[in-house]
């Protein structure tokens, strides 16, 4: 081995140093949501997460319109029938070929060649010979619609409470946090059952009930944010340049605490989801022809033994949808706020 | 101390004095009373009843008696029941509740700080990724469904525990076990979370360092710490627990306290509904209260966050 082939001379050259490159950026600069989009990109729950829920949004949408059914339309000549989907009933398993067996040692029935049905019911029909389909779909959507406008309304209340107590401060703080000591005190559960036993029952009840109470998480979160954000020294430097408190909260504490609100209201979502399947399953909810996720497997429990498939599908939807919004906010908890992780 | 304790119970008090408030006047504003739907009733007959359960008092009175006779532990006649006194049904179905939220707080805590501290120790690895699926699953599966899973295949399917009601220790496992997992889920996230930190602690490392075996380290010193801040979960678990027992009593067909209410729902027997959510408020405070008080023995700090001087 020649030693003057691997260490060549240019090695021993002096470097050049300048003082100017000193504090050159080498890395492209990465704004909040590009770092965050970044860290969340690597982590594997979160984009499941992400693709389940454009899925099921996805169907909540367009699922009603796939088929020629209505949602309301009963028919009794083709009540409780077992889903059967076309591609799919060719695999034996998994029994969705329209087949049906009631008990152990009988062998499985075609109820769609015993009524001389033709058509396909992808998720059969319920009780009252209803499309599934049509109706699980409708029934996300409703559902999704419940819950995200309930979070939206606790997000709103809830900044807004917090941050007026928190920049006020003082005897504004005092008050409002008495205030907000007791509503805690008072049981969630509690306050939506009463509040749904004098509203009549409909979406916008549902929705008032859980946002009674709701917003205080939000509010305290706030509260502890701008309580630390607003004695911070760009908060003064703005304040001696004469800034008015609006834009203060809007250009300057607001932004700051962006992530945080939003990581919060994606925590809000999938418990609104189950609060309004919880009021129904308990027979506070809907009333009777509408479909919620709720609904749907408080009707499936009734036949659960004999006709499973009527409370199978809406129990898989509701708990992808809650499992997929947990994944994406505990994605969006590491990504936005590396502190806030557990 | 002291001072902090007795801050807290008053604070409490109000707390109830007002839900008792609010109660009282929802169930006012709801329209029409218990016997408008009775239709075969005489107007005398409905003058009669309204004098027994004392509708005919200006709402003020009503008011009044009502709190008086609540501080009294009274809290009136069930609708529903002939007769039948609310503070009496609710003693008579409390038992099975009871029963049932002891053995899924127990099985619960115990299951998920075996998984935190498991997802702990061998952090990173299939372990902790398998317990952690496992806390996602159990936050997100709303219990009935997960309670109708149950029912369904092991229940129906395989016939290895009884489908429903509530007569001995097998027809227990199954509303245990579907109730248990949102508590299973909480404190395996939180022991795993309070255990990463205390095993990387300094004393972790000194009882390391004096040549400890690794299970002493892991139990005497890592598990004893970690537990401590458990304690402040016990609210929200608790919380989770009375949903539970509304909706899990009434899937196993389980004589208890959630069931009746339920029933209570939907029969309007307002006595009986306010007597509930009365009690249920009285256990939520009381669990909150403890578990403050607790917590500001066990950590000072606590103490002087919650604000004498």
């Amino acid at each position: 081995m020649k030693s003057e082939e691997i260490l060549s001379k240019q090695l021993f050259e002096p470097a050049t140093i300048d003082p100017s490159k000193g504090e050159e950026i080498t890395k492209p600069t990465l704004s909040y949501w590009q770092d965050a989009w970044l860290r969340i990109r690597k982590n594997v729950g979160a984009i499941i997460g992400i693709i389940l829920l454009v899925t099921l949004i996805f169907f909540a949408l367009v699922g009603p319109y796939m088929t020629p059914y209505d949602s309301f339309e009963q028919d009794l000549s083709r009540a409780k029938l077992p889903p059967k989907i076309p591609v799919l009933e060719n695999i034996s398993w998994l029994h969705l070929d329209g087949t049906i067996q009631f008990t152990k040692d009988q062998p499985r029935i075609d109820v769609y060649e015993q009524k001389g049905i033709e058509e396909y019911f992808w998720f059969g029909t319920d009780g009252l010979g209803r499309d599934l389909w049509t109706r699980t779909w409708e029934g996300t959507r409703i559902s999704l619609f419940i819950a995200l406008v309930a979070a939206l309304i606790d997000m709103v209340i809830g900044v807004a409470y917090g941050g007026i107590s928190a920049y006020y401060g003082g005897r504004v703080d005092n008050v409002m946090q008495r205030i907000v000591e007791i509503l805690y005190g008072i049981p969630f559960l509690v306050v939506v059952i009463l509040f749904m036993l004098i509203l009549n029952p409909g979406i916008l009840s549902i929705i008032l009930a859980m946002t009674v109470v709701g917003w205080l998480g939000m509010s305290r979160v706030v509260r502890g944010q701008i309580l630390k954000l607003k004695n911070q020294e760009f908060v003064l430097a703005s304040k001696t340049l004469g800034a008015k408190d609006s834009k203060i909260i809007i250009k300057h504490l607001l932004p700051n605490i962006t992530g945080v609100i939003i990581v919060n209201t994606m925590f809000t979502i999938p418990g609104a989801i189950f609060g309004e399947a919880f009021l129904s399953f308990i027979g506070l909810g809907l009333p009777a022809p509408m479909a919620s996720l709720g609904t749907l497997i408080e009707d499936g429990f009734k036949s659960l033994q004999i006709f499973p498939h009527m409370i199978l599908f809406p129990a898989i939807v509701i708990s992808v949808i809650m499992i997929a919004f947990n994944l994406v906010a505990d994605g969006l908890r590491d990504a936005l706020d590396p502190k806030m992780r557990d | 101390m002291a001072k902090y304790i007795l801050k807290r119970v008053a604070f409490s008090f109000i707390t109830l004095l007002i839900i008792a408030s609010i109660t009282f006047f929802l169930m006012k504003l709801m329209p029409g009373t218990p016997f408008t739907a009775q239709e075969k009733l005489t107007e005398v007959q409905i003058e009669i009843l309204n004098e027994k359960y004392n509708l005919n008092d200006p709402v003020p009175v009503q008011y009044a008696k009502y709190i008086g006779n609540m501080l009294k532990g009274d809290l009136g006649v069930s609708f529903q029941f002939d007769n039948r006194n609310v503070t009496d049904l609710i003693l008579d179905r409390i038992g099975p509740s009871a029963h049932l939220g002891l053995q899924t707080l127990i099985f619960g805590a115990i299951a998920g700080i075996i998984f935190g501290v498991i997802a702990a120790l061998k952090q990173n690895t299939m372990w902790d990724y398998g317990s952690t699926f496992l806390a996602v699953l159990g936050k997100s599966i709303p219990n009935f469904v997960f309670a109708g899973m149950l029912q369904y295949f092991i229940g129906v399917k395989l016939g290895w525990f009884p489908v429903a009601f509530w007569e001995g220790p097998s027809y227990t496992v199954m509303p245990t076990i579907a109730n248990a997992m949102f508590t299973l889920a909480v404190a395996a996230r939180f022991m795993r979370t309070e255990m990463i930190e205390v095993l990387s602690s300094d004393y972790i490392v000194t009882a390391k360092a004096k040549g400890l075996s690794s299970a002493v380290v892991t139990i005497k010193h890592g598990l004893r710490n970690g537990l401590i801040p458990l304690v402040t979960v016990l609210g929200p678990l608790a919380a989770g627990l009375l949903t539970g027992s509304l909706v899990i009593e009434r899937i196993f067909a389980i004589p208890g306290l959630g069931e009746q209410f339920v029933r209570s729902i939907t029969t309007n027997d307002f006595p009986m509904i306010m007597g509930i959510t009365l009690f249920y408020s009285v256990f939520l405070i009381f669990v909150i209260l403890l578990v403050d008080i607790l917590y500001g023995i066990i950590d000072p700090r606590i103490r002087l966050a919650g604000g004498n001087k």
